[in-house]
């Protein structure tokens, strides 16, 4: 085997376990690494892992059903007009699938994941369920002391249900691992960025999603394995256009429809997952555990739909993501009945209507199954696009 | 007692007597639109605020005109011209999917404010709370299309169920920090906009009305405990809390409580009930469907059913009802700040673990069932509307129906479906040996005194 074949293998074994990761049911507790003693679920967006991590809770982000669940109990639950990721979520509790958490915790994201948490007191009052309230406001001073008091809060819940103290040192030492998972992860848009050949946004995307069901640590090892190897490919550059894709910070498309862009756009950004990236710098090593994240999560932060910051417009960071990335164009995609994205994608639509920056609007469901049509709209977009600038 | 003393109570007894709640709240609705198409000419600063979590008492010390883009909205609804402005915005774009009022009020910028009502001044600012999430997606709309300069108002939630916070705790004092933090901010704002200096006087003076308006607000709910009930919460009920929200913290508002007040007390001293002969008491969740509001009533007061209660009445006015929460006015900004994270997590409570709220509510009104309405559009009350029947219906053995149909959309309104249903949920009720003609005997009401 020559060195590159050698190397395309090893991603392909990365990749395919991560994909079954994808696939896998949250872990048994039985079968987690010895210095952790339960798992905590969390809904998307952001979460500070770091404070479950020292505190022995394997982070697990819930990030609903798929295309592979059926809704055996959610349907009686909640409204048809609530999205994917929440009345799947619903059903994965109900179904008994999240039996194994030790806890829950959700954020003001919206109405319907707050309503998460009363659905999570009302059925499963033995797991710690939560509301993280995490501001919508970062912009008055005083915002991080408040983060930071939510924070201790949060600390204080899992010390008491893990049974551990974690202490300062502890957290310091999550946030020096989560640090240089994050420098990873940048280091995978780079690429992706840089040559896009070598990466895909799918593949990119199982590399990303397999931190929700791994510890953090071995998911850098895993990273940064699987990046030596894409950056030693030798794929030839295809001929595609460069696009940005936004609307996927919560509800997560199906891989089929990330497998559909992929065959006709190179995605050089993305919002997929954001909350996993959401600190887009080292969160400080000294000082104040508590306080540097609360602080990293105003300071050093990305943006997305459901997060009001008055330094961040959703255009701003739209026009920022297409110039840093040099797109050519943008896909805008919403889920099916998520208020917060569906207004943006009118936002962002309108907005590059006043520039000559060419998009196309995709509505999607997590449950989707059929992606024909959307394959021909892709083709057609990219077509035009290639067009466009060969003319 | 004198004989000048007995003509003076007669007077007293007459003038609540002839105060008519709905016609005095539809005059004062009047005025208030006609103050909004005024206020540009008389110079006025305008803001926009939402029924949740506003800050009204900040920006009335300030003279803002407020103006209320949830009330305009399901106000298109009630003038039957709602259709109009959703369309309008469908066809700019919006999603059926998305909040009607939001929808509405796209269209009335995209008709360049002109409403039914009147025309629509421009906001000076926006304050928008997290109570609702839709809020601050509404809001950036109007900054990206009006370039209005909004600022958000973070009110911290319950957290979880069984939460338990009280005025003074460590997590309340937290909570209060922030909101006074922020609304320290928002007053910096206020200075910069209209050039004047906040004047905590003022404030005081505002709040002192507020609390007198609250606790009158707060007899008038308890007043509905009796059988029968003076009002339908969801018809006369809706009008009272227009004025509370849109009158808040003013002398108008004050009169109108306080004359309301003593008038549902008159009418329960005679005995006299919203409807001829009450035979069943309704628990009323959810928003109305303001394009058809009086026919839903309608519906259900042909069959003797009175909505004594209705959440609606509590999450709508921010959570201020709930009895024990007034401000110090001799500390008007740290006791803002103070109530103001008790009443949004009471608000907000209601809605998210709605369950241990109506729990209480099906007792203190005595009522034999629970109407849910369910709005496709509205996350914020339906979300998790379905599993908290099924809680309540398990638990409590409430009997319970649930319709669906829109805040102000008129095509979502299937009248000989929800009729059906009415009268099935009646005849189960019915059949099921529910309340006898003439009612029953109900705690009497426990309000404080103003
Ligand atoms: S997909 Fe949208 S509506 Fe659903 S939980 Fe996420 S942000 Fe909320």
């Amino acid at each position: 085997m020559n060195s590159s074949s050698g190397d395309e293998a090893t991603l392909n074994e990365v990749l395919e376990h991560c994909n079954d990761l994808r696939l896998a049911p949250i872990p048994d507790v039985g079968s987690l690494p010895e210095r952790y003693t339960g798992t905590l679920g969390h809904f998307p967006v952001y979460f500070p892992e770091e404070i479950a991590h020292a505190a022995g809770l394997l982070p697990v982000s819930v990030l609903g059903g798929g295309n592979r669940l059926e809704l055996k109990h959610a349907d009686a639950r909640m409204g048809s007009f609530v999205c994917s990721i929440c009345r799947s979520t619903a059903e994965l509790g109900l179904n008994g699938s999240l039996n194994g958490l030790t806890g829950f915790i959700t954020h003001p994201i919206c109405d319907a994941a707050k309503h998460l948490a009363g659905i999570w007191a009302r059925n499963f009052p033995e797991q710690l369920s939560e509301i993280l309230y995490l501001p919508q406001n970062v912009n008055s001073p005083g915002a991080v002391r408040y983060i930071a008091a939510e924070f201790q809060r949060l600390r204080g819940e899992l010390e008491k249900r893990s049974g551990r103290g974690v202490d300062d040192d502890a957290l310091r030492h999550s946030i020096r691992i989560y640090n240089q998972n994050r420098r990873l992860l940048r280091e995978l848009y780079a690429l992706r960025r840089d040559e896009p050949w070598k990466l895909s946004c799918t593949e990119s995307y199982l590399l990303t999603r397999a931190r929700t069901r791994m510890p953090c640590e071995d998911h850098s090892v895993l990273l940064e394995r699987a990046l030596a190897a894409a950056r030693r490919r030798t794929l030839p550059s295809q001929d595609k256009p460069r696009v940005v894709l936004v609307g996927g910070f919560c509800e997560q498309p199906p891989i089929e429809m990330l497998e559909a862009i992929d065959s006709n756009c190179h995605v050089v950004d993305d919002d997929l997952l954001i909350g996993l990236r959401w600190i887009t710098a080292d969160v400080p090593e000294k000082g104040d555990p508590i306080w540097q994240l609360a602080e990293s999560f105003v300071e050093r932060s990305a943006a997305s739909p459901v997060q009001h910051d008055e330094r961040k417009t959703k255009e701003g960071y739209l026009m920022e993501m297409i110039g840093a990335s040099k797109a050519d164009a943008a896909v805008l995609t919403a889920a099916k009945f998520c208020e917060p994205g569906l207004d943006e994608q009118v936002a962002w639509a309108k907005h590059l209507d006043g520039t000559n920056i060419q998009y196309l609007v995709l509505e999607f469901e997590e449950k989707m199954t059929s992606f024909e049509q959307m394959a021909m709209q892709l083709e057609t977009f990219a077509e035009s696009l290639l067009f466009a600038v060969a003319a | 007692m004198t004989g000048k003393a007995v003509g003076a109570a007669a007077n007293i007894a007459d003038t609540a007597a002839a105060f008519d709640g709905r016609i005095e709240g539809q005059r004062l609705m009047r005025d208030w639109y006609k103050a909004l198409e005024e206020a540009p000419a008389r110079g006025q600063h305008v803001a926009n605020v939402f029924v949740m979590g506003n800050a009204v008492e900040i920006l009335r010390a300030f003279d803002f005109q407020l103006v209320f883009p949830e009330i305009n909205s399901l106000q298109t609804g009630v003038r039957k011209t709602s259709e109009e402005y959703l369309r309008l915005s469908e066809d700019y774009g919006m999603s059926p999917d998305v909040c009607s009022y939001v929808k509405a009020d796209v269209g009335l910028i995209l008709k360049e404010h002109e409403h039914p009502a009147g025309r629509i001044p421009r906001a000076h600012i926006a304050i928008a709370s997290n109570m609702c999430s839709t809020f601050i997606k509404w809001a950036e709309i109007w900054e990206r299309l009006l370039k209005t300069p909004t600022f958000v108002l973070d009110l911290p939630g319950q957290r979880a169920g069984n939460w338990r916070v009280r005025p003074g705790d460590a997590q309340h004092a937290a909570d209060a920090r922030w909101v006074e933090a922020q609304f320290q901010d928002l007053i910096h704002r206020c200075e910069a906009i209209t050039g004047k200096r906040f004047d905590l006087d003022r404030l005081a003076e505002v709040e002192d009305r507020v609390n007198k308006m609250v606790a009158h607000w707060n007899n008038v709910m308890a007043l509905n405990r009796v059988c029968p009930a003076p009002y339908n919460a969801m018809l006369d009920g809706l009008t009272y809390i227009g004025i509370m929200n849109v009158y808040r913290g003013t002398p108008e508002g004050v009169a109108f409580m306080r004359n309301l007040e003593a008038q549902l007390k008159t009418k329960v001293a005679r005995g006299e009930g919203r409807v001829a002969e009450e035979r069943y008491r309704l628990l009323f969740s959810g928003t109305p469907c303001y394009v058809s509001m009086r026919r839903l009533v309608e519906l259900f007061e042909t069959w003797g059913g009175v909505f004594a209660y209705s959440d609606y009445l509590t999450f709508a006015a921010g959570g201020m009802d709930a009895g024990d929460l007034a401000y110090d006015t001799s500390r008007p900004l740290e006791s803002l700040a103070e109530v103001t994270a008790l009443a949004a997590q009471r608000g907000l409570s209601n809605q998210f673990f709605a369950h241990e709220r109506l729990a209480q509510q099906i007792r203190d009104y005595a009522v034999d069932g629970i109407v849910f309405h369910g709005i496709k559009s509205c996350r914020f009350v339906s979300s998790g509307m379905a599993d908290t029947r099924d809680y309540l219906n398990k638990r409590l053995k409430m009997p319970s129906l649930y319709i669906e149909s829109d805040l102000i959309d008129p095509r979502y309104w299937s009248d000989a479906q929800i009729k059906n249903r009415v009268d099935a949920f009646f005849e189960t009720l019915r059949q099921s040996g529910g309340a006898p003609p003439a009612g029953k005997s109900v705690p009497p009401a426990t309000g404080r005194a103003a």
